[in-house]
């Protein structure tokens, strides 16, 4: 007797049993987007031989948002994990960042990466924590262990205490290949500093929809959905709740490391009340998520775009910006909780980063080959 | 020796103030499995309005009389309006609609009052005090505070315990669908929750705004404190949540006494180390 090939979260992937049907995530809509994703790439890391600085700067704030809002929403959205403390991980990676360079006298790049390994590390402890807290009381608790890494962090004199320290230019302009990018583009050091950090949040902002995208289509994605669809059945199915669940804060906790360590090196300027803003960092990433379509990998995108217009031209109005955007997130729960790709994509059924596995009689799939 | 039973009694003090915070979210989730992230901002806008009354020159007694009734039937309106169209097994929706509602009420209060520290004025009862010998003395508005705490609970309980409409939230509480069987309108006893965890909220503002200064910023604190004094003390049980009041308050009070700056920090971390070692609690009721 053969014993199939069953991995942890049950899913036959014995190439022998599947001789009737095939197993397919691509749809027609991905491979377009796929196709023109990579000259897309490839002509943001072009743009800043032709496009201002002043452009690089908008853009590397999208960009980091949109990194945020893909983690936030694959916590939320995809493993129902509604954190809003997630600024306890940009303010960790931002401090590691500061500490580091200042007082290690590290490179700023190795910075970043070693950054975001203390928020994963970080997220250890405070998984084992927040984890006994469920649904909405899961959201108030990560929030309360946001607030003690920021009144810790306000403890470190020598990163400043309360009100916080700045990074000389000194130290930023160590960062790696800084003369490559002087002489390339033939610019200044700040110049060149805004072409770098606009490199690293695209990379960034690239590297986290790759790492989300394939995390979805693995077994842990499969594993995702049958908790979303009834946690009890997935784990008498043989799925580990509680190590997937686990698995996905601390790889979200560390990417959000990274991006609050680039943000805080670009601002080269940190304080705990500014790396550790509910509103900047999770406020802000709940509505870009929700108005463009929780769960999904669209949503996203089009909310940082939507959440980028909006900031353009209504920030000026300060708290009654705030009104409106809390006004806006209320009247979407109610009466269009899919958000906008929700309501767009759900007449036609169309996925530009399709997760979802469907199957395929093989019949249909050899009459198309 | 003797230093420490100070910080201990006003820790107790200031826990009878944190479990007028932690009432009424305790209530809303034992009976609807909601958490209200916009709690600790319509403490603030109560204060607010309770300060705005007695600006106006209407007795602060009075402005108290109005500002709870008014209260609660904004957490009617709130929970008929908005709350009870979101409630269902996701609950995304109810914690994002009262995230939106937290920052326009904050806002709003910025808005409308400026983002200056106010206090309200409650004449000689705010220096008043009861000396009980050795030097240490308990201020009267603090110790007030505490017995309205104690007498809401009370209040509370036999509401729930004693009546045919409490009767009615508990079985809402425990089964929602069997409840709605034998006849009770879930949707008008969640209208009902609401307005009583407002209505206490009303109480926790004046409160708030007797002892120590406030301004329209201070409301996810609040909520913060009465979260932790909900979970130390266990769901389900209004005791439980003034005994987690109380842990809350004292371990700030002697944080404090320790180093000034420690004073929240060490509320936070007692609700963690009580997290670590009893994750559902001191006095556990109800099942989550």
């Amino acid at each position: 007797m053969r014993v199939s090939r069953l991995n942890p979260v049950g899913v036959d992937e014995d190439p022998r049993h599947s001789s009737r049907f095939s197993v397919a995530t691509a749809t027609r809509a991905s491979t377009v987007t796929a196709l023109l994703a990579v000259p897309l790439i490839l002509l943001l890391f072009a743009l800043p031989a032709f496009a201002s600085r002043a452009l690089l700067q908008e853009l590397f704030y999208v960009f980091t948002m949109l990194a945020l809002a893909q983690l936030w929403n694959l916590l939320a959205g995809c493993a129902g994990l509604i954190s809003v403390g997630q600024q306890a991980f940009v303010g960790i990676g931002a401090y590691a960042l500061f500490a580091f360079t200042l007082m290690a006298g590290l490179e700023p790049v190795l910075s970043i990466v070693l950054a975001g390994i203390v928020a994963g590390l970080i997220a250890v402890p405070a998984a084992l924590i927040v984890f006994r807290l469920r649904g909405a009381y899961f959201a108030i608790g990560t929030w309360v262990v946001a607030e003690v890494c920021r009144l810790v962090l306000a403890q470190f004199k020598q990163l400043g205490g309360g009100t916080g320290t700045s990074l000389p230019p000194d130290i930023v302009d160590s960062i790696v290949s800084l003369d490559f990018v002087r002489h390339l583009f033939q610019v200044r050091s700040p110049a060149a500093r805004d072409i770098l950090a606009y490199w690293l949040a695209l990379v960034l902002a690239v590297g986290t929809l790759v790492l989300v995208y394939k995390l979805l289509r693995s077994r842990y994605g499969l594993a995702l959905s049958a908790i979303g669809d009834a946690e009890a059945a997935a784990e008498s199915a043989g799925v580990d709740v509680f190590r997937t669940k686990l698995l996905i804060y601390i790889a979200t906790a560390t990417v959000t490391g990274m991006a609050g360590a680039l943000i805080f090196l670009q601002k080269a300027r940190i304080s705990p009340d500014a790396a550790f803003s509910l509103i900047d960092w999770t406020a802000y990433v709940i509505f870009i998520v929700v108005i463009g379509g929780i769960g999904t990998m669209e949503g996203p995108i089009i909310g940082v775009v939507i959440f980028y217009l909006l900031q353009y031209y209504l920030a000026a109005l300060g708290s009654w910006y705030l009104i409106l955007l809390g006004a806006l997130a209320i009247l979407l729960m109610l009466f269009a909780p899919t958000g906008v790709w929700g309501v767009i994509s759900g007449p036609f059924d169309i996925s530009l980063f399709p997760v979802r596995r469907r199957l395929m009689p093989l019949s249909l799939k050899e009459s198309r080959e | 020796m003797l230093g420490w039973i100070d910080p201990l009694l006003q820790g107790v003090l200031l826990g009878g103030l944190y479990s007028l915070y932690a009432t009424g979210l305790s209530v809303i989730f034992g009976i609807m499995r909601l958490v209200n992230l916009a709690h600790g901002d319509l403490i603030v806008l109560s204060a607010f309005l309770i300060l705005a009354a007695s600006a106006a020159g209407v007795p602060i007694v009075l402005a108290c009389a109005v500002v709870v009734p008014l209260m609660f039937a904004v957490g009617y309106a709130l929970q008929t309006v908005l709350l009870n169209r979101a409630l269902g097994r996701n609950i995304l929706p109810p914690l994002l609609i009262t995230f939106g509602l937290s920052i326009i009420v904050q806002n709003g209060l910025l808005e409308t009052f400026s983002a200056d520290t106010r206090r309200l004025n409650v004449g000689t009862l705010e220096s008043a005090s009861l000396p009980l010998g050795s030097g240490i003395a308990v201020g009267l508005m603090p110790l007030i505070c505490l017995v309205s705490a104690v007498a809401v609970i009370v209040l509370l309980n036999s509401v729930f315990y004693r009546t045919a409409l409490g009767r009615a939230f508990r079985a809402t509480s425990d089964d929602v669908e069997i409840a709605q069987l034998m006849g009770i309108n879930n949707k008008s006893i969640y209208a009902l929750t609401m307005g009583i965890a407002l209505a206490v909220c009303a109480i926790a503002g004046f409160f708030l705004g007797a002892r120590a200064n406030f301004d329209p910023s201070i409301g996810p604190a609040r909520l913060l404190y009465a979260f932790e004094a909900v979970i130390i003390g266990g769901l389900g049980s209004l005791w439980g949540t003034l005994a987690g009041g109380i842990v809350v308050g004292v371990a700030q009070t002697i944080g404090a006494h320790i180093n000034p700056e420690w004073q929240i920090l060490s509320g936070h971390v007692a609700f963690l180390i009580v997290l670590v070692i009893r994750p559902r609690g001191l006095f556990p009721r109800a099942v989550d």
